[in-house]
């Protein structure tokens, strides 16, 4: 930067404004454009969303070469409880981590480096900040995820036609069941801005974001079966992937009312996480 | 303009700003002095409505900072340099916050080059020395072309040219009429710098003066006498507000008197003067002897002296 500077030194304070600059108001629209510059401008975004469209792809296309090479020596309680369609979907469960770890850093990224007080008092309203992150987020995963979906389930069914035992998009529940791994990942993102926003902090984000969708559903298994059964399917995860399994099985919520569940679940943590930012000191 | 009254905030039970009222205004440099810890961070997060204040109300361009429309426009602030992501370039760090108002691409382009940074405009704002990132800091500052200016410690980690360059941007600022308000526990960087003064020590209001007063007050002003009769003019001098102190065997430091009198007294008693010289105290021997009573409490001196508290 020496040379550059030394030529400013030379002249002495430069005049402020050369150009005039309009001045214009912040809206959220504008706020949106903001955030979509922070976001492609992080490397850590593209990779992290690679890698959950890679776990989604891969993960899909392994199950599916692994049952379709095997098929031959399966017994006939395997052959029952398969289900083309959850083997070639599998990897949503790799991809849900990127996904909510991503979804964490959108926010918690900002409070790390000190960012977060220069974002704020450029939107002193600050509820703009957080809408715009949110819906920024919600409509990449979507798109990402539901076309890795889309990719998956057409690889897994391809590798597995070899033995016949594939599934189409024309059966029914099939199509439910892809556009939900990419409604369900969307909600995954949007659960972790929220709590990314309320612990403010990584490490914490990310922990609260797995012990809710990962560890909560395993301890609940402990529970007495008369209880778990009640309380079980109303868990967030659980809920929300009532939207992926094509058969309902007893005891877990009918596809959409778990996804609205779900779904509840990220609008009070997103309400929890608004009402914060407002009170909270930067 | 920055208006605070009785602006105050406490965290739990530690007050960190008590009952502050000062008015910065356009036009001039204004230095916010105090040692580290007393409260200068949080009263200029406070303007910017980062931290809300527990009592009192600050106000900037007759407006609390949130509610102006197009904050950017009205209050440029530099806040910690280290307020930016460290993944992102400068470059896009600048062009994140310009959207939030609109402001156009070529002005992202103008104050990178007003601050020096082309060269690094587009790498990763992580690998960044502390002077860069003040850099960066001054340049999201001037990104709206604000009519106020609020910047935290800018000084810190830029090496004598830069230190020079800012002082000189700040002066011209503040001569297009602009309101700057630049915090600093540098007392020599703030004599050289700004024209007006406000010092806080513990949170409290210690000083709110031009620079000049700051230090004639602060410190008094003593005169050095040199004369072959030091011993005879000691004598005639003393009285109940004067104190003469001697470091050579020919030279008196006095305080209490000033030259014109010393004079008068030495030729009435037929002494002769080979020097008689008024000394200013520097703005830094001015704000350690505040200080010092902002640390050990109000002393029945400073009273005297008619000090503000």
């Amino acid at each position: 930067m020496s040379t550059t500077t030394s030529t400013v030194m030379a002249g002495g304070a430069v005049p402020p404004a050369a150009t005039v600059v309009p001045r214009g108001q912040v809206t959220q629209l504008r706020v949106l454009h903001s955030e979509w510059i922070k976001m492609r401008s992080l490397r850590s975004t593209f990779y992290t969303l690679i890698a959950a469209v890679v776990a989604l792809i891969g993960l899909g296309a392994l199950f599916s070469a692994f049952t379709a090479s095997h098929w031959a020596h399966m017994n006939a309680h395997e052959r029952a409880d398969f289900q083309p369609g959850m083997t070639s979907l599998r990897g949503f469960f790799l991809a849900q981590l990127a996904v909510g770890v991503l979804g964490v850093l959108m926010v918690s990224g900002e409070y790390a480096t000190g960012m977060i007080r220069a974002s704020l008092s450029a939107v002193p309203g600050r509820l703009p900040v957080l809408w715009a992150k949110a819906a920024l987020y919600a409509a990449v995963t979507w798109v990402l995820m539901t076309a890795g979906a889309i990719v998956a389930f057409l690889v897994g069914q391809a590798t597995m036609s070899s033995q016949h035992i594939g599934t189409s998009l024309s059966d029914p529940g099939v199509p439910r069941q892809v556009m939900g791994v990419g409604l369900y990942l969307t909600v995954v993102g949007l659960l972790g801005v929220a709590i990314g926003a309320l612990i403010r902090n990584t490490a914490g984000g990310i922990a609260s974001v797995f012990g809710l969708l990962l560890v909560v559903p395993v301890l609940a298994e402990a529970l007495p079966a008369s209880w778990a059964d009640h309380v079980n399917q109303w868990l967030p995860s659980n809920a929300g992937q009532s939207l992926i399994s094509l058969h309902r099985e007893a005891h877990t919520l009918a596809p959409w009312t778990g996804f609205a569940v779900f779904c509840l679940y990220a609008v009070v943590a997103l309400a929890a996480a608004a009402v914060l930012l407002k009170r909270r000191d930067a | 303009m920055i208006e605070a009254h009785a602006l105050t905030k406490r965290y739990g039970e530690r007050a960190a700003v008590t009952e502050l009222s000062f008015t910065v205004r356009p036009g001039a440099v204004t230095g916010f002095l105090g040692p580290n810890g007393a409260g200068k961070s949080t009263t200029m997060r406070m303007i910017l409505g980062l931290d809300a204040p527990t009592s009192g109300r600050v106000s900037v361009n007759g407006k609390r900072y949130a509610q102006h429309r197009a904050p950017l426009h009205e209050v440029g602030a530099m806040l910690e340099a280290r307020a930016i992501h460290t993944g992102r370039s400068a470059y896009n760090h600048l062009l994140a916050l310009a959207a939030t108002t609109g402001i156009p691409r070529r002005r992202v382009d103008e104050v990178i080059d007003i601050v020096g940074l082309r060269e690094v405009a587009r790498k990763r704002a992580g690998g960044f020395s502390l002077g860069m990132g003040q850099r960066l800091g001054i340049a999201s500052a001037l990104l709206g072309d604000p009519a106020t200016l609020v910047l935290d410690e800018p000084v810190n980690g830029l090496d004598p040219e830069g230190i020079l360059w800012i002082r000189n941007l700040l002066k011209d600022l503040a001569a297009e009429g602009r309101t700057v308000l630049l915090s600093s526990h540098l007392m020599s960087e703030m004599a050289l710098t700004a024209e007006h003064l406000i010092v806080i020590g513990r949170g409290r209001l210690m000083a709110d003066t031009s620079v000049a007063e700051f230090v004639r007050a602060a410190a008094g002003t003593s005169v050095r006498v040199r004369t072959d009769e030091a011993d005879q003019l000691r004598q005639a001098l003393a009285g109940p507000d004067v104190t003469v102190r001697s470091t050579e065997r020919e030279v008196l430091d006095v305080t209490g008197l000033s030259s014109d009198r010393i004079g008068r007294i030495a030729a009435d008693r037929g002494i002769a003067l080979a020097e008689l010289t008024p000394q200013q105290a520097s703005l830094e021997e001015a704000f350690m002897e505040m200080t010092r009573d902002a640390v050990e409490y109000q002393s029945p001196a400073r009273e005297r002296e008619g000090q503000p508290a």
